[in-house]
């Protein structure tokens, strides 16, 4: 288990150099630093299109410290896949990352992530999920939750959020999971773990955008942090047969002791037109999700 | 450049296109191989698969789910520094269509089998050259073959042309449809140690590699200035000019593994003592070289100009064998909407306007065209030019009658 | 040059800090911290999305001006309060 007093050796590292195009507050760059710590800085990335394309500054010059290839929208997962098996060959049993977004990942990129899964390619993936494609100026996509605005779903978003975990899991892969960059040290953990397990390793992680989610630039880990307290994302991990309820998550197991909706949904202004019953309904929706978790931690015993 | 290169034992087998094609892969001991089957190019699949499981060939074959996935798996295990091979048609080429720019432009070596095919709809599996003619804008070296002989030295040869560090762009190889790829045909192949010793394996760190461990660079990031993106198109155009020294090196290397020489970028029969010239690309080209035989018989002073590779555009080959010709025929077996042949309209800028010059569309939707309607066409050709004077013909239809 | 070494500085970056730009011109807000409340916990350089601040040896915390763009995420999860965002401008 990971601690403070360990990550204090990367108390001045670099992993990441500042002085990037991030937006301020940007969860990305929350993520990519404890991935990057997760790994000690030792890894490759694929990155598709998105945000994280941008941020990285301009060339001749990039933030990011490890190698990287900028990759089109569809194809992190394939590509990885082919860097993986030629490093391989050659010996080099060093991290494949795919860092992509949950538009890359949830749509436009769903025939090859779904690909390499089934073919259980020696890579680990992990979804930075802001629920919208934001690179783009905020349009909703697979993974942005029910009636939150977007762009292109001005009134709030009709249909519900893709649940690319679950998707993940029927395509029997040895491990996913579900992470939040509030929770950095389970975050960690589980990349550590996942590094433990050869094939198709699937983190989604949850990474709240304020200019997406219309929020303060200083509330990014406070609402990240409500959005486990309310119960609205249940950290879980699947390893190689077992599903758990991972410990941040688990006091909300119970109904009674998650914090009340209203606060993860009032500190967005994406969601300022919810009226009572539609919050009501979300509430019904979020029991469900637990209850299908809780299920599946019964079944993957 | 390799050092001494003496004469290869060869074995004659007798071999479909596409299995000569992975024999080619086979040798050149690829590393990686991903393809999405598609007809007329699965049997080089299913072939490279074989090899595989009977341990002929130790590589990687990774089953995608499309053709996208394949060129994007290839092209990852490319900028991981392996040696990489995939091959599609028509429709796959064209759902590849975004990662073919994007590999090009990346500047990893790639090959790739592109057995040509219509596109639909109507769905038609039979040939045509509208598939590979549409990437010509993409960077991609583009060769074709006219027989399987071909087939196979143009794939073997293109791991070579790629890689050189003087190239350094993919490499497509065009094979016709049905007409090479599932017409069995005698070819003699060099054995896998000659073919070592000419062929050394993929230097990963040219141009660079993308590594755990391994230098830390990123691949593609946004330029500080735009002018970043107008040189690189720049470099990849000198590249290109690089590429017409390099491919008639690794020709002149080649002929002397093989004792087969090609001329390099271009061929011509019966050029030297021709008045009029006929361009072509392809397997039809024999068919064509069967009527410039007869039309010879006959007295028509006609040669064939064939076009082996496309790109990078064999523009000193071209002005120098039509310099002094009375009139130029281009036979086109695809179409450009709206414009006519494309093969035609890129040579027609070559043509000064005193010379006769027709472009032929013909063979789309893959029907057969016989060594005796080329004759036909050519010589209709030949005759009007020589009745009324320079004539400029860009369209010429020729369908055979469709029964009622 | 070769081929490979006219892609370097073009299509191949290294990695350099500001390579988005002298990023501290973008603040409106600065944290300033308040060195007599910190205690040190580090939770302020495990957040900063830039990674301007450095936890150091002694597990003091130092801010770099030149990039930190003013987010407000280190004030706000610090426990004890001790960083104040003090709006730019204001000596």
């Amino acid at each position: 288990m990971v601690t403070m007093t360990e990550l204090h050796k990367y108390g001045t590292r670099k992993l990441i150099m500042p002085g990037t195009a991030a937006c301020p507050g940007c969860p990305l760059q929350v993520g990519m630093r404890q991935l990057a710590m997760a790994l000690d800085g030792k890894f490759v990335m694929v990155i598709p299109a998105g945000c994280s394309s941008v941020i990285p500054g301009m060339a001749p010059y990039t933030a990011y410290t490890v190698p990287v290839l900028h990759v089109p929208f569809a194809s992190s997962p394939a590509v990885a896949s082919g860097i993986v098996r030629a490093v391989r060959q050659r010996g080099n049993e060093g991290p494949v990352v795919v860092w992509a977004g949950d538009g890359a990942t949830a749509d436009i990129g769903f025939a090859t992530l779904s690909g390499a899964a089934y073919r259980n390619e020696d890579i680990l993936y992990i979804m930075a999920d802001n629920e919208a494609y934001m690179n783009t100026g905020i349009q909703a996509s697979g993974t942005t939750p029910w009636m939150a605005w977007t762009t292109t779903s001005p009134r709030g978003k009709a249909e519900d959020k893709k649940d690319v975990a679950l998707i993940m899991l029927m395509h029997k892969v040895p491990y996913v999971a579900t992470a939040s960059i509030a929770y950095p040290m389970d975050f960690i953990d589980k990349v550590r773990r996942a590094m433990q397990v050869k094939g198709f390793r699937f983190i989604h992680l949850h990474a709240p955008c304020p200019p997406g989610w219309k929020m303060d630039d200083a509330y990014t880990i406070r609402a990240t942090r409500l959005a486990v307290e309310t119960g609205a994302w249940i950290l879980w991990e699947y390893n190689q047969g077992k599903l758990t309820i991972s410990p941040p998550s688990i006091p909300f197991k119970d109904r009674a002791r998650r914090k009340p909706l209203e606060e993860y949904l009032k500190i967005q202004g994406r969601f300022a037109n919810l009226k009572p019953e539609d919050i009501k309904l979300m509430e019904e929706k979020i029991d469900r999700q637990w209850d299908l978790i809780l299920k599946l931690a019964e079944i993957y015993k | 450049m390799t050092g001494q290169i003496s004469l290869a034992k060869q074995v004659k087998k007798v071999l479909v296109g596409d299995h000569a094609v992975a024999e080619a892969v086979k040798l050149a001991r690829v590393n990686v191989i991903s393809a999405y089957p598609i007809t007329p190019q699965t049997l080089i699949v299913e072939r490279i698969s074989e090899m595989i499981e009977k341990g002929e060939l130790k590589a990687d074959y990774i089953r995608v789910e499309s053709e996208f996935a394949a060129l994007a798996t290839v092209y990852g295990a490319a900028a991981g520094g392996a040696r990489a091979f995939t091959a599609t048609s028509s429709h796959g080429l064209f759902y590849m269509y975004e990662m073919l720019w994007w590999a090009a432009a990346s500047r990893v070596p790639l090959v790739m089998a592109v057995v040509t095919r219509v596109l639909g709809p109507p769905w038609n599996i039979h040939d045509e050259h509208s598939d590979l003619l549409a990437i010509r804008d993409s960077g991609w070296i583009i060769g074709m073959a006219q027989n399987v002989q071909e087939a196979f030295d143009m794939t073997l040869t293109a791991f070579k042309i790629s890689e050189d560090e003087k190239v350094l762009l993919p490499v497509a190889i065009g094979l016709d449809g049905f007409i090479l790829s599932h017409t069995a045909e005698p070819l003699d192949i060099p054995s896998q140690e000659d073919v070592d010793s000419w062929l050394p394996p993929r230097n990963p760190r040219i141009p660079y590699t993308i590594e755990p461990g391994g230098e830390p660079i990123t691949m593609g990031n946004l330029p500080k200035n735009d002018a970043y993106h107008a040189l690189l198109k720049k470099y990849m155009d000198e590249s290109m000019e690089n590429a017409k020294k390099v491919i008639a090196e690794v020709y002149d290397e080649y002929g002397k593994l093989t004792g087969r020489n090609y001329g390099p970028l271009t061929e011509c029969y019966r050029c030297s003592d021709a008045r009029y010239i006929a361009v072509s690309m392809g397997a039809w080209s024999g068919d064509i070289m069967g009527a410039i035989e007869r039309l010879r018989d006959e007295g028509y002073p006609v040669g064939l100009l064939r076009i082996r590779y496309l790109r990078p555009f064999p523009e000193e080959d071209i002005t120098a064998w039509i310099n002094g010709a009375k009139g130029v025929i281009v036979f086109d077996r695809d179409y450009s909407a709206g414009l006519g042949g494309v093969l035609a309209s890129e040579i027609s800028g070559f043509i000064p306007s005193n010379v006769s010059f027709e472009g032929v569309l013909a063979g789309l939707g893959g029907f057969d065209v016989s060594p005796d309607e080329f004759r036909g066409i050519i010589k209709e050709f030949i005759d009007k030019t020589e009745r009324e004077g320079p004539i400029k013909i860009r369209k010429y239809w020729y369908i055979p009658k469709v029964e009622g | 040059m070769s081929v490979a070494e006219k892609l370097r500085g073009l299509l191949l970056s290294t990695p350099a800090a500001g390579a988005g730009g002298r990023t501290g011109t973008w603040r409106v807000y600065r944290p300033v911290v308040n060195y007599s409340k910190c205690t040190k916990c580090g939770l302020c350089w495990l957040y900063c999305p830039e990674n301007v601040i450095d936890w150091l040896e002694d597990k003091n915390v130092r801010i770099n001006y030149d990039y930190c763009k003013g987010c407000g995420i280190c004030a706000d999860v610090c426990p004890v309060k001790a960083i104040d965002m003090v709006k730019e401008g204001v000596v």
